[in-house]
Parts: structure tokens; C-alpha cells; sequence
């Protein structure tokens, strides 16, 4: 029996409406638990169902949810799908749902495969699969990466490396039983160990779960003197844009002015009062504060007046940011040119229609949104890994449990092992052999 | 003109050779020296972790191992008791004489096999198809298949520091020209190397200043079909010895003297059976490295040094012997000496044990790349197997890994190759939870049965268990524990959880603590212990074993998409370089095979089963 899977089916962010598309024998049962409305098991096949999706007793979102029952879908498995209206958020939290409720998060080209393995789709069309899936992938093992960063890959090799060793050190217990110079491992030199596992998962989801490009979007700042034109350039993006996603509340900023979507990535505006207001940047307010805000943002955009010749003011905003997240943006190009500029700059105005556009393929090509396909990959491996994250927790936590119910330490290592499978699917790394080299650098057996 | 031929007497002979006659073949065990027929060169003990559940799974197909080792030794052990059902493993201290008298007795009350002494130099090959072997004196004998079971007699030298004599184990002669030959068949040969340490002579020791160890006190057997054949208070004792800072001192002086150190040997050892001077200089840190003192045999005065085993010079290793504590006088009658000898490329066998390039040609044992006894035996018995039904035009048996230790052990060797002699270990099961000591018979009988290497009267006593293992589980689902005061309180004497209602017997069990036998004082169950037994683990460790079954289910699956034998891997698209290399060369028979090839990713496996699908199914 396939498992069942399940993915967004549209593009993250972009327009008002998400799908996710849910696919297997246990389709309708997983989507059940996590639904109220209409009894979908009762369901006519073809039919779409109003109700909304529930986490407990915690109402996530209004949705649409269309029911159809194998053969006749494009897998010919039963096939779920769910209309959500939220945004990314939304999105992301059902789709965690649904593989917190048993599903597995679908693998690149995977719903085509089942159809094509499932004799839905001509060789031809398999073909075309078949360049996607590698296509897509190669993208999906960079951006797993990519996404993942230094610092917290780090911390999951770290953990596993511990889990691994109290591992070694049991299959050393288990398959050397009678040296008695190892140390055994008990029940409480475990459980501490177990613990401290425990912990560090927990806290790496809770910093995954603030995971800012995917959860908040890029907080954009636009800085500059006053009369430069910032509102009407905020105000022009804000307007042309169609889909509006929701004002972010409650998230670690105070204010954001307004959101936008720019290849389905969320952009913050965010609150610069504290500069617009004032002529002399340096003097009039604290020098902190707008370090800070120049600093926090992850894009910073530079408004000059292609009117007016650069002043000391500008010079030190332009020094006081880092190349890597800086957009220099000449306004009001319609004017004479009368400034002169050493750093690469973008030109454009809030008149023309189009005259933004520049400006909006600075924004892409700095942030490297061009990659549609690798923006979706960075979406679809976050949630995976929150989810696999969450397995290991499971599990680490089952072998807790099992250690203070005096279960034998054999089988209590089948949810440790566990764990450590899960991590490796993150970083990359599950491979048996790891295990066996660690037994035998570790310690020392022989006959 | 034979059906097969075994070439070798060791622990893969024996089993091959045996099943195969068992099967209706004419066979032919060829050994050097009839005497020497399932020797012991090295430890003298028979199972071990994992290594014991592989006798276990021989003896559930017919073979011999298990029963011989029953009749042979004069202590036995349940390793890991303490632990889970998952990790017990017999290991018996076997008798060095008798344990090849009893095997020898065994297969020469089997009618169809034929033991003959001669050293086989080379095979008989026409169009890729072997045809027979040929003898040192040029002599030719005709047979329809051939088995390898050669163990480290090809071209073997006994290394003992800047010594180098060729030569197999034990003094006996070695094959001069045999791996040289298959060379010249394509098959690739590699140098492995192990060793064994040095005897010590009995009234040479001083065992008051040791620490003993003993048998279990309770009756174990490897075999399903007899009873135990020894008493608990005869069993004989062994002994703890350990390493001190002088024995350390002695080594790291004198490194450079022996043989792998002073860079005298080619081949690779293996990493779990390092030498003493492997372990110093590895593990600098340790104070003291754990020994053990072993009886060869209650007719020889020889005892067994476990965990010392060398290439250095026979004078440094009387320095290093009268360095241990309880052995300052000892005299050593055989000095520790480390082997070399030629093995061929597990990758170029397939899963039944046949070579890929020479039809009708097996091989089993350290020729493979393994080390061990109990390793040889189990691809022995399957190479005896598969070469009978390979004759009798059957499908091959090919267990699976969460079948058998013994289809861990083969799908390993095929699949992943080998870089130092290989040693099966619990850890490399994922399904160890299924491949259990106590249910060899119920994974593996019945196959046997199917295949005729188990006798109708074999078969219905398991089918009586597996009825007596069905008829119990339904009684503990209906029979409850009534929890009067009295029960409450022993229940409390005992130190568990009170039940706050009356539970039915099942939920009893899955209860960690509670066993039938502690259920005895309450509720009587009339059954044989083993049945008792089977029911308790199906219920305590239940969720697991499900969760295993059902993994296993799924791989069973993959496993059965083969890959067609004339597939062109160059012909595929999109598949990664690695990935197209590696499948080249192991040449994988399932999908699931060839999933477990490293450097083989999803992506990969995916793209497989798409041109499969295309290229073989067009009809479908």
C-alpha cells in the first residue's frame, strides 16, 4: 500500500486562493479529522464541500474541499483537495495538519508519477516527468540547504552526532555483551541524554517556526530624505498590487505599513517614521535606533532625487548599509539629472506606469526571487523539515517514555534510531553505515 | 558426473555439501584432509550476538550446525537475557575434537554425498559454464555445478613478525593456483587478512588469580529438534584475564617487529577483530583491554587466549604472554599468527549465491569475503540450496532481510561489497525485532519444507506450534485476572502497579513487568514454555513488531519489481553518473536491491522504474 501524500498545489502566496492537493487510500480519512461540515466520507465523488478546517478545537480557516474518489481522478487514487483563502500562513499551518494527521509531504513530481505508474499518463508525458523530477530536485537539494543556513545544519549534525554515539554505544552494549570494560548504558545515564536531545529539537522548532522568509516575508526599509517621493513610491507598489495579503499582526514588528507579493514572496514594509521625519539622520535621533532598523531589515532601499545633487547625508545612509541588501533607487527620473553616483543605482518614477518596474526587478534579482521553482522548493522542504522535526520530537519523546516503563533498551533504540533517521532526512544523511563506523572508532572490541 | 561439488570441508562445505546430497543431488565434498573436516582454527565457540541466530536459521533449513554444536559443547549461554527477545543469541563453548567427529559422522550417513580427499587448483569452464574442477595432480572429475567453500586456503601465508610462510590454518597445505585461475574467468580477487592468537598450555596457568565465568543455569539448544545433551553443573568454566600497562609497554616497543606494523602484510584486516597491537595503538588511552581464557577441548590441554591475537615474533609474544597476570609461567604450544589469503569480489556474485560471470559456480564462506563460522555456514547451506534447485530448474531461495540474519548477510555481500572481512552484527538488521532467536522455525521451516530439506515430521510439529500460538492468544483474550485482595497483594509484594479492574490476561501482558510466569500463581496455562513464549513478546513488544511487519510489507513490494538481467544502463536518461556507475556494477535483481546501493538516490530509483515501466511493460 503507497502512502498517502499530500502538497500545496499552487504557487505559494500568489493570489488569494491556495490548493492543497491530498492523494492515497487514506485521503478522506486524514482530511476528515482535521474538517467540519459535511460527513466527507458520504460524500458523492466529484463534489465540492464547504466547512472549515479545524486544529482541535482552534478554527484555522473557511475552506472548500473537493471530494474524488478513485479511479477516476489523476492519480486514480482518492484524491482530496482543499480550497484554502488564507495566506501562506494558513497554508502552511493545513498543510502541517495533514501530515501531522499521517499523510507524507508529496516529493517533487510525485502526484505525476503516481499517475503515470498507475497507467493515467502516456509515455510522453512521462518523459516530461521525468526531466522534471530531476530538474526540480537538484533545485530542491540546493534550497534544502540553502534554506537550512549554517548555524542550524550545524546544530542537527550536533544533534545527531549525540544520538548516534548513545547509539553506537548501545549496539556495542547489544553486540558485545561481555566486555565488561564498556559502559553500559541504563536507564539513567539515558534519560538525561535523551532529555538534553529532547530540548534542542524543541528549540530549534520554535526558531523554525520564526523562520522569517517563509512565516513574515522580507522586511523591506525605504529610507531617505524627506520629499524624495518614499510614500508615493510605497504607495504605488501597495496599489498595483492586486492581492493584498493579510497585515501581519502580531509578529515581532510594531508596524508594518503594508504588504505586498513579488514573485509570491511576502515584502513588509516596514515603519521607518523615525527617519522620514527628520533631515539630519544622525543628529536628531539616536544614532541606535536607526542602526537598528537599518540592520534588522533584510532589504534596505536608498531613495535619491535625480534632481538634486548628493548631499553628506545621503553619502553616510549609503555607507551605513551593507552592499549585499541595498538598492539604491534614483527617483523621479522625469526631472532633470543632476546627481552623480559612484555605487550602481536604479532609475525610475511614480508617474509613469511602468515606472516602478526597475525598481521591481532590483528587488527580485537581489533577493534572487527570479527562481519560481526554487522559491516553492524553499517553501515545500520548510514545512518537511518542521514535519520530520517533529517526528524526531515524537520519537525521542516515545523512548523516554519507554525508558521510564523499564522497557528493554533494544527496543527503547528503535525510537532513538528513529529519530536519528529523521534528523538525517533533513541534513541529507541517513545511511546505515554511519552507525557501524561509529561502533567500531568508538570502542574496542576484538577477538 | 556429479550434480555438485563442494570444494572445502570448513563450516560452508559442510552445510553446502550436506543439503545439497539431503536435496537428491550426487555430491562431492572435496578436502584437503578428511581429518580436518569442519575445523576449528580459530575461537573455539560456535553462535554469539546475531551470530547464533544465524545457527538457528541453518538448523530451521535442514542444516547441520545447530545440532552438531548441541552434541559438542560443554558450556552455553543465552547472551543478552537481560535485554530484549530481539538481541538473545545462543554462544556455546564447543569442544575442538569432537565438534568435527560429530559432523563427520553426520554426513556420512548421508547416502547421496561422496567424501574425497584432493586440492583443487582450477575449474573446468566451457562457454562460461562451469563443468567440473581440476585436482593439484591434473586430475579432472565432472560435475553440473560447482561450490567454492575454499575459506582462507587460497593462497594463504601465516605471517609471525617479519615471517612469512605459505600455507593454510592448522599446517595444512594451501591452493596454489585456484584464485590465480578464476583471475582468468574476470573475477576480481582481493587479499584479506585475519588472525588468531596464541594456545596456552593448561598446567601452565594459574587460574586462582582470574575471575571465572560459567554457563547459564537453565537448558538452551540451538537446534528446533532435540533436547539438551549436556548437564548445567558439568559445564566447564572459562576465564577473564586483562592487559596491564607492561603487556602495553612490551607492544609499543616492539611495533615495528610485527608483521602488520613492520609493513610485512597486503591485506586488510577487519575492523572488528583487530590485534592486540591494533587495539593499543587505536585506543592509546585504555588502561586495560578485557581477555579471555578458553578450553580447546576437554580431551587437549590447550586453552584459547580470546582478544590477544598478533604478528609479532614468537619471542615477543612470550613477553607479552608472561606479561598477563595468572599466566607468567605459561607455556605457549601454538603462537598467535596472523593469515593472508586471496577472497573474490562479493559484487561479482548474485543474491543465490551464483557467480554473475560463470553459470553453475558458487561460492560460500570467507572465499566471499566473510569471517566467521556461523557467517560460512549460512551461505553454505543457501549456496547448497540454490545449486540443487538451479538443477531442478526451481526459482532460487533468496531470503529476504526481514526474513533471515542469513538474507541481511547475503544482500550485504551483493550489494554493498566488502572492504574488510565481513562479521554479521545486530546492527546490521533493521528488521531485528523480526529476526528473532526464539522464531526461526516460524520464519523459516516452512520454506524448508517447500524446498524438501525438512521431513514431513519436522513440519507438522510446527504447524502444531503455530495452532498451539493461535489457540493461546485467544485464551488470554478471554481470560481475566479477578483482582481480589489477595492477587492485590501480591501484586504489591512485587514491588507493580496495581490493576485498578479486572483485566483479561492479554492486557496483563502487555504490561511490562507481567510475565506467564508470574501469572502461574494466579492462572495456569497448559503449554509448551516456548509457546508461552512466543505469545508474551507478540503482545509486549506488539506495537514494534507491527510497525516492523509493516515496513517490511512495504519493502516486499519493491522487492518484487525485478530488473530485467539484459538491462543497459547506459540507455537510461537522466540517471546520475554515480548513480548509473554503481548500477552497472552491482547489476541490483529488485528495485529494492537497488535502493540500497549507496550513491543511489529516490530520484534515481524513481527514474528506474519509469524506463522499466517503459521499456519492459509496453503491454501492460
Amino acid at each position: 500500500m503507497e502512502d498517502t501524500i499530500c502538497a500545496i498545489s499552487t504557487s505559494p502566496g500568489l493570489g488569494a486562493i491556495s490548493i492543497i492537493r491530498v492523494s492515497g487510500t487514506h485521503a478522506l480519512d486524514i482530511v476528515s479529522k482535521i474538517f467540519r461540515g459535511k460527513d466527507l466520507k458520504k460524500c458523492p465523488s466529484h463534489t465540492i464541500n464547504y466547512g472549515y478546517i479545524y486544529n482541535n478545537d482552534e478554527k484555522i480557516d473557511e475552506v472548500l474541499v473537493s471530494v474524488m474518489l478513485a479511479p477516476k481522478t489523476y492519480t486514480t487514487e482518492d484524491i482530496v483537495e482543499i480550497n484554502s483563502h488564507g495566506g501562506i500562513n494558513t497554508t502552511n499551518t493545513i498543510l502541517e495538519l495533514l501530515l501531522e494527521n499521517g499523510c507524507r509531504l508529496a516529493s517533487p513530481g510525485e502526484f505525476t508519477k503516481r499517475a503515470f505508474l498507475n497507467g493515467r499518463i502516456d509515455l510522453t508525458q512521462a518523459e516530461a516527468v521525468n526531466d522534471l523530477i530531476n530538474a526540480k530536485t537538484d533545485n530542491a537539494r540546493k534550497m534544502a540547504l540553502n534554506n537550512l543556513g549554517g548555524k542550524l545544519l550545524q546544530s542537527i549534525k550536533n544533534l545527531r552526532k549525540t544520538i548516534v554515539e548513545v547509539m553506537a554505544n548501545i549496539e556495542v552494549n547489544i553486540d558485545y555483551p561481555e566486555y565488561e570494560d564498556i559502559e553500559v548504558v541504563t536507564k539513567d545515564t539515558l534519560i538525561p541524554k535523551l532529555k538534553s536531545v529532547k530540548k534542542k529539537i524543541e528549540e530549534i522548532l520554535i526558531d523554525s517556526k520564526n523562520s522569517k522568509l517563509i512565516k513574515e516575508g522580507i522586511d523591506v526599509a525605504i529610507v531617505g530624505k524627506p520629499n524624495v517621493g518614499k510614500s508615493s513610491i510605497l504607495n504605488a507598489l501597495i496599489n498595483e498590487d492586486k492581492a493584498i495579503v493579510t497585515n501581519i499582526a502580531g509578529t515581532t514588528r510594531d508596524i508594518v505599513e503594508g504588504s505586498i507579493t513579488l514573485n509570491g514572496f511576502l515584502l513588509n514594509f516596514i515603519d521607518t517614521a523615525g527617519i522620514r521625519e527628520t533631515d539630519n539622520l544622525v543628529e536628531q535621533i539616536g544614532v541606535e535606533k536607526s542602526k537598528k532598523i537599518l540592520q534588522e531589515a533584510d532589504l534596505v532601499i536608498i531613495v535619491l532625487n535625480n534632481n538634486e545633487k548628493l548631499e553628506q547625508f545621503d553619502e553616510e545612509l549609503i555607507k551605513s548599509v551593507d552592499d549585499e541588501k541595498r538598492i539604491i533607487f534614483v527617483n523621479k527620473s522625469d526631472l532633470e539629472n543632476l546627481i552623480v553616483l559612484k555605487e550602481d543605482y536604479i532609475i525610475g518614477n511614480t508617474i509613469e506606469e511602468n515606472g516602478l518596474d526597475n525598481l521591481k526587478n532590483a528587488i527580485i534579482n537581489k533577493m534572487h526571487l527570479d527562481n519560481i521553482l526554487s522559491k516553492d522548493m524553499t517553501y515545500m522542504s520548510n514545512a518537511r523539515q518542521i514535519s520530520l522535526l517533529k517526528q524526531a520530537l515524537k520519537s525521542i519523546e516515545q523512548a523516554i517514555l519507554n525508558l521510564e516503563k523499564n522497557i528493554e533498551v533494544d527496543i527503547v533504540e528503535i525510537d532513538i534510531t528513529n529519530a536519528w533517521n529523521f534528523l538525517g532526512e533533513i541534513t541529507g544523511e541517513t545511511y546505515q553505515d554511519e552507525l557501524i563506523n561509529t561502533l567500531f572508532s568508538n570502542f574496542c572490541l576484538g577477538k | 558426473m556429479y550434480d555438485v561439488i563442494v570444494v572445502g570441508g570448513g563450516h560452508a562445505g559442510c552445510e553446502a555439501s550436506n543439503i545439497a546430497a539431503k536435496m537428491g543431488m550426487k555430491t562431492l565434498l572435496l578436502t584437503m584432509n578428511k581429518n580436518n573436516i569442519a575445523d576449528m582454527p580459530c575461537n573455539p565457540s560456535i553462535g554469539g550476538t546475531a551470530k547464533g541466530i544465524i545457527v538457528r536459521e541453518v538448523d530451521a533449513l535442514g542444516g547441520l550446525m545447530g545440532i552438531v554444536a548441541d552434541k559438542s559443547h560443554f558450556q552455553i549461554k543465552m547472551l543478552n537475557n537481560s535485554k530484549g527477545p530481539a538481541v538473545r543469541s545462543l554462544r556455546a563453548q564447543e569442544d575442538k575434537r569432537v565438534y568435527p567427529k560429530k559432523m563427520l559422522e553426520f554426513l556420512e550417513k548421508n547416502k547421496n554425498l561422496e567424501i574425497k580427499e584432493g586440492l583443487v587448483e582450477d575449474l573446468i569452464v566451457e562457454d562460461k559454464e562451469v563443468k567440473g574442477v581440476v585436482l593439484s595432480d591434473g586430475k579432472e572429475i565432472k560435475s553440473k555445478t560447482v561450490i567454492l567453500t575454499t575459506g582462507t586456503y587460497t593462497k594463504s601465508n601465516i605471517l609471525i613478525g617479519s615471517e612469512n610462510t605459505p600455507g593454510g590454518p592448522h599446517g595444512e597445505g594451501r591452493s596454489n593456483y585456484l584464485s590465480d585461475n578464476l583471475k582468468k574467468l574476470g573475477l576480481n580477487i582481493i587479499r584479506l587478512k585475519t588472525g588468531t592468537p596464541q594456545r596456552i598450555k593448561k598446567e601452565s596457568i594459574d587460574f586462582s588469580k582470574m575471575h571465572e565465568e560459567v554457563g547459564d543455569d537453565t537448558y538452551w539448544t540451538f537446534s528446533h529438534d532435540i533436547k539438551p545433551q549436556y548437564k548445567i553443573n558439568e559445564q566447564q568454566k572459562c576465564y577473564l584475564v586483562y592487559t596491564n600497562e607492561k603487556t602495553h609497554e612490551i607492544i609499543r616497543n616492539h611495533l615495528k617487529e610485527s608483521a602488520m606494523y613492520g609493513g610485512y602484510a597486503t591485506g586488510v584486516g577487519p575492523r572488528y577483530c583487530p590485534s592486540i597491537e591494533d587495539k593499543i595503538v587505536r585506543f592509546a588511552d585504555k588502561e586495560r583491554h578485557q581477555l579471555f581464557l578458553e578450553p580447546e577441548s576437554i580431551y587437549y590441554d590447550e586453552w584459547y587466549l580470546q582478544g590477544f591475537s598478533t604478528s609479532m615474533p614468537r619471542n615477543i609474544q612470550e613477553e607479552m604472554v608472561h606479561s598477563l597476570k595468572g599466566l607468567e609461567n605459561a607455556v605457549i604450544t601454538k603462537y598467535a599468527y596472523a593469515i593472508e589469503y586471496d577472497a573474490i569480489d562479493p559484487l561479482q556474485i548474485k543474491p543465490n549465491l551464483e557467480n554473475k560471470l560463470v553459470e553453475g559456480l558458487f561460492t560460500a564462506g570467507q572465499i566471499n569475503g566473510t569471517s566467521g563460522y556461523e557467517e560460512a555456514a549460512g551461505q553454505g547451506i543457501i549456496a547448497g540450496i540454490n545449486a540443487s534447485l538451479k538443477l531442478q530448474n526451481k526459482e532460487p531461495l533468496i531470503l529476504r532481510r526481514d526474513e533471515a540474519y542469513i538474507g541481511v548477510l547475503i544482500d550485504d555481500l551483493v550489494t554493498k561489497g566488502i572492504t574488510d572481512p565481513y562479521r554479521m552484527l545486530t546492527s546490521r538488521a533493521e528488521f531485528r525485532l523480526l529476526l528473532r532467536h526464539d522464531n526461526a522455525d516460524l520464519r523459516l521451516r516452512e520454506k524448508g519444507y517447500f524446498i524438501g530439506t525438512i521431513s514431513e515430521e519436522q513440519y507438522k510439529r510446527l504447524q502444531k506450534k503455530k495452532e498451539d500460538i493461535k489457540k493461546l492468544s485467544e485464551e488470554v483474550k478471554k481470560i481475566k485476572l479477578d483482582m481480589t485482595d489477595e492477587v492485590k497483594n501480591i501484586f504489591e509484594k512485587n514491588n507493580f502497579e496495581v490493576p485498578k479492574y479486572s483485566l483479561t490476561v492479554e492486557n496483563l501482558l502487555k504490561r511490562p513487568e507481567i510475565t506467564f510466569d508470574f501469572l502461574k500463581e494466579f492462572i495456569k496455562f497448559n503449554y509448551d514454555k516456548e509457546i508461552l513464549e512466543q505469545v508474551e513478546i507478540n503482545l509486549r513488544y506488539g506495537g514494534y513488531i507491527e510497525k516492523a511487519y509493516k515496513e517490511a510489507k512495504k519493502l516486499e513490494k519493491i522487492e518484487e519489481k525485478q530488473i530485467p538481467d539484459d538491462i543497459d544502463y547506459s540507455k537510461i536518461k537522466n540517471l546520475a553518473s554515480e548513480a548509473r556507475q554503481k548500477l552497472s556494477e552491482v547489476r541490483p535483481r529488485t528495485i529494492a536491491q537497488a535502493s540500497r546501493i549507496s550513491g543511489v538516490n529516490p530520484v534515481d530509483i524513481t527514474v528506474l522504474a519509469i524506463y522499466l515501466k517503459k521499456e519492459y511493460n509496453k503491454n501492460e
